[in-house]
């Protein structure tokens, strides 16, 4: 589990570290949906060839990379082969009861791991060199003109902000619980399934507890810091749109363009 | 002296529980030190949320630096009032130190320039400036207390109030919080009130008052409160070490001319009166 990735946040000051969250993620979401255009080997290695110029750019090894999304693969394998198994239409390579595999569902398949790995190093890399804190920024700052029509931006914005800030925390007093009941004989790791769901019940009534006591202080505190509504408030941190982006923007259109010239 | 804090005749209850405060009445003077003691439950963390609007009196005034706690006031009362409160983890907004510091800045509309230096100042204050970008997960109880205390600073308030602020801490972080508090009360002229069960703590207030359920027992200075041991036992708190030795010492007829001592000076006088034998 270490050296797993995913969702994970690497502290650097690479290219993409620097750019703004906001334009990252409306790129790892551009870029997406780029993948579901690409249709054949060339346009597919468009956007390889651009992935793996991003990783480099984010200060990660390819090595470190791969190996971090090592654990994802076996599970797009599992998906890729059900549906090498049970899709139709081409000739007949091999059959066995409702499986069979042709020579078209190879194709299609091998076309959907590659789409899978595109998408999986794309969100990797935005984890990566994204704080969770921005990526919330990023998605208040996308989602600003939702405030038109009266959607509370900012609030989703900061709820984001505190439940993130407290994951750790609740993190540790999980760990507390588990321990205490740990040491008043409860066994969470063996027994059937029946038996492990109830023992979990222990270990969640007095964590929602402590959340909801947390909540509570906390709006206390709030308040008595001079909070009123989300929506008054000024920004101590801001992400402008940088040069960097606007670059980025344009590589990324340009493979875009080139994507759907070069498919079927 | 000025009283900055005047609390007039209050009276409060929680819904459906019966009267805590039932006409209430003190001053905290302008630049004091005060300590508020009183058992669990005796109304001392209520009454600073009543003074900082927190919750609403049924009965009675309470001013704050000559501005009456009410509905249209509250903002501009909780701008002298900054607040500590016990538990390090509840009062922690903020995603870093540096956010967190940030947030009551934020609420009050700051432009970013300034609140940029704000928060380096105060952080500087506290010396946890070097761990701006820490998250509180990695931080210890103590040094999330500090970061607290950052945030009110950073607002440049009149009156700080310290609701068992160091009651979940060790020894040494509770003695490292009192100290910077005391800091920054000379260096900006502060209010302090201390709200605590820590017999030490009050010790070294400048005043004292012992509230036991809701109503106020004694108002004076340490010396005196922590003399009366007896009436410290009644309501449930220890007196302070040194004032229970002095105590003892009297029952066994040792004539002490002072009413209490500090450690310091409850050993120059054992050792005086060792050396005269």
């Amino acid at each position: 589990m270490t050296n797993f990735l995913f969702g994970r946040y690497l502290p650097g000051n690479s290219w993409i570290h620097q750019m703004s969250p906001q334009s990252k993620l409306l790129l790892s979401f551009y870029f997406v949906i780029v993948i579901f255009f690409a249709n054949n080997l060339v346009s597919y290695g468009v956007l390889a060839l651009l992935i793996i110029v991003v990783i480099l750019l984010s200060g990660v090894s390819i090595t470190f990379f791969l190996k971090g999304i090592r654990p994802l693969i076996w599970l797009i394998i599992f998906t890729v082969g059900l549906q090498i198994l049970f899709s139709s239409g081409g000739t007949i390579l091999w059959q066995w009861g409702p499986f069979s595999i042709t020579n078209l569902s190879l194709i299609n398949g091998g076309f959907i791991f590659i789409r899978f790995l595109l998408i999986i190093m794309i969100s990797t890399v935005l984890t990566l060199t994204t704080t969770p804190l921005a990526i919330a920024d990023g998605v208040q700052t996308i989602l600003k003109p939702l405030k038109r029509v009266h959607f509370p931006v900012d609030t989703l914005a900061l709820m984001l902000s505190i439940a993130l800030r407290f994951v750790p925390t609740l993190m540790d007093e999980m760990e507390t619980i588990l321990n205490a009941q740990r040491s008043r004989g409860v066994d969470f790791g063996s027994g059937s399934l029946t038996h492990r769901v109830k023992a979990a019940v222990p270990l969640l009534v007095p964590l929602f507890t402590g959340a909801i006591n947390h909540a509570e202080n906390l709006s206390t505190a709030m308040e008595a810091r001079g909070f009123t509504d989300s929506e008054h408030r000024s920004k101590y941190r801001i992400y402008r749109w940088q040069l960097k982006d606007t670059l980025s923007w344009i590589v990324f259109l340009v493979a875009g363009g080139l994507v759907l010239y070069l498919r079927k | 002296m000025k009283d900055i804090i005047q609390v007039k005749n209050i009276s409060f209850n929680y819904s459906g529980q019966p009267l805590l405060f039932d006409g209430l009445s003190l001053d905290v003077h302008e630049g004091e030190w005060l300590a508020l003691i009183g058992q669990n439950g005796s109304g001392k963390s209520t009454l600073a949320r009543l003074i900082d609007g927190l919750n609403v009196l049924k009965k009675g005034q309470i001013f704050v630096d000559g501005l009456l706690v009410s509905d249209q006031n509250v903002f501009d009362i909780r701008n002298k009032i900054g607040m500590v409160f016990q538990n390090p983890e509840d009062q922690f907004v903020g995603a870093t130190v540096e956010d967190d510091v940030a947030f009551g800045l934020e609420n009050r509309q700051i432009d970013r320039e300034k609140m940029h230096q704000l928060v380096k100042t105060s952080l500087e204050n506290v010396n946890m400036w070097e761990f701006r970008d820490r998250i509180p997960a990695n931080l210890s109880g103590g040094q999330k207390q500090r970061v607290a205390i950052a945030g009110i600073v950073a607002l440049s308030p009149k009156i700080i109030i310290l609701d068992e602020a160091t009651s979940m801490l060790d020894p040494q972080g509770r003695q490292d919080i009192l100290d910077l508090v005391r800091q920054l009360k000379e260096k900006n002229h502060l209010t302090v009130i201390s709200i605590t069960h820590d017999i030490d703590e009050a010790a070294s207030a400048d005043r004292v008052i012992v509230i036991n359920k809701g109503q106020k027992i004694d108002e004076d200075i340490p010396g005196k409160i922590f003399s009366n041991t007896e009436q410290l036992a009644r309501i449930g708190l220890d007196a302070p070490y040194t004032a229970q030795l002095i105590a003892a010492l009297k029952r066994r007829h040792f004539d002490l001319d002072k009413e209490y001592l500090d450690r310091e000076g409850l050993i120059a006088w054992i050792k005086q009166l060792v050396s005269t034998k």
